[in-house]
């Protein structure tokens, strides 16, 4: 019973290490996919994501948001955000990003970036 | 990098395809008149005008990097020449898509202070020509990834065609810097995009 515990636990952690998200492809992807529109601490075609991750939408200072965020009440967590990439227009209908990402893993990725940079400006 | 002589050729060549582009320019232009007449106003444009905004963002981005790389001293010709051809492109980009918006009812999103710019794209950690033609690769391949991102977004096909020629013209100026850095080519196919 022991050793098919230990069995059990060592498939567990196997899955778990394929499936985890990875940060530092995470920002491969973010440099390939989102940096033509984003970086973490400017504005550009979209708004900056520091401190995205845990805070509501539409708080980049200084970014003109479509009132379809402004008025949004989602906040940024892993659910929210993998979503959000995954088909921005059906989370918050009417905003302006026509971009999506639809590979699971990819979005999982993106998302842990992100959390790196939940913290403001060092 | 290449040398003055190989750049100049690149130039020439690049002229060539700006005569193209400002046909495909005025093209997408006319070829928008009666399609954006008969759906202006309509809900479902929405979101592609959307789209063509966020587009004309990075056309305005594109513009003002190429300035600031004029700028900043540090291009020596012919290689100025070439961005400059460049930024001309970006600027019949922005001209095309500012009409579209336009006629499609919509409200083109306005270009930013150059200082803005500058500071967005750390204008100021440029230090040789080869930087600023690492900045105009970077950008270029990101205006790329994303045109090519958005396609499947576009609810007028026609729209989506567009976005897939601006991509094919980022691809070309991206191509030519590339090789002006002596970078060797995509290890494989279907880079673009992914």
């Amino acid at each position: 019973m022991k050793l098919r515990l230990l069995a059990c636990a060592a498939l567990a952690a196997q899955v778990f290490s394929v499936h985890a998200a990875d940060a530092a492809r995470g920002r491969q992807l973010y440099e390939s996919r989102c940096g033509a529109c984003h970086s973490i601490d400017d504005n550009r075609a979209g708004p900056a994501h520091r401190g995205v991750y845990g805070r509501k939408v539409g708080l980049a200072a200084g970014f003109d948001y479509s009132p379809a965020v402004k008025a949004s009440k989602v906040v940024w967590n892993e659910k929210t955000l993998d979503r959000w990439l995954a088909n921005p227009e059906q989370l918050i209908p009417g905003q302006k990003m026509g971009f999506s990402v639809p590979e699971v893993k990819d979005r999982a990725d993106l998302v842990e970036f992100l959390k790196l940079h939940s913290s403001k400006r060092p | 990098m290449k040398n003055a002589g190989e750049l100049a050729v690149s130039a020439r060549r690049s002229f060539l395809g700006k005569a193209t582009l400002t046909a495909a320019a005025l093209a997408l232009l006319s070829g928008r008149d009666a399609l954006a007449a008969s759906h202006a106003g309509a809900l479902k444009e929405a979101g592609d005008i959307a789209i063509l905004n966020v587009a004309l963002g990075l056309e305005h981005e594109g513009i003002n990097a190429y300035q600031l790389g004029a700028q900043s001293g540090l291009l020596q010709k012919p290689v100025l020449d070439v961005a400059v051809r460049f930024q001309t492109d970006h600027k019949e980009h922005r001209d095309a898509l500012v009409a579209t918006i336009r006629k499609l009812g919509g409200k083109p999103v306005e270009e930013k202070a150059l200082g803005d710019y500058a500071k967005a794209l750390k204008a100021d950690t440029l230090k040789s020509q080869a930087d600023v033609l690492e900045l105009a690769a970077r950008l270029e391949l990101g205006a790329t990834n994303a045109y090519l991102g958005v396609i499947p977004s576009f609810k007028d096909a026609q729209l989506a065609k567009v976005a897939a020629r601006l991509a094919a013209d980022e691809v070309m100026h991206w191509t030519v810097l590339n090789n002006a850095l002596g970078k060797p080519l995509p290890a494989g196919s279907l880079s673009f995009g992914a």
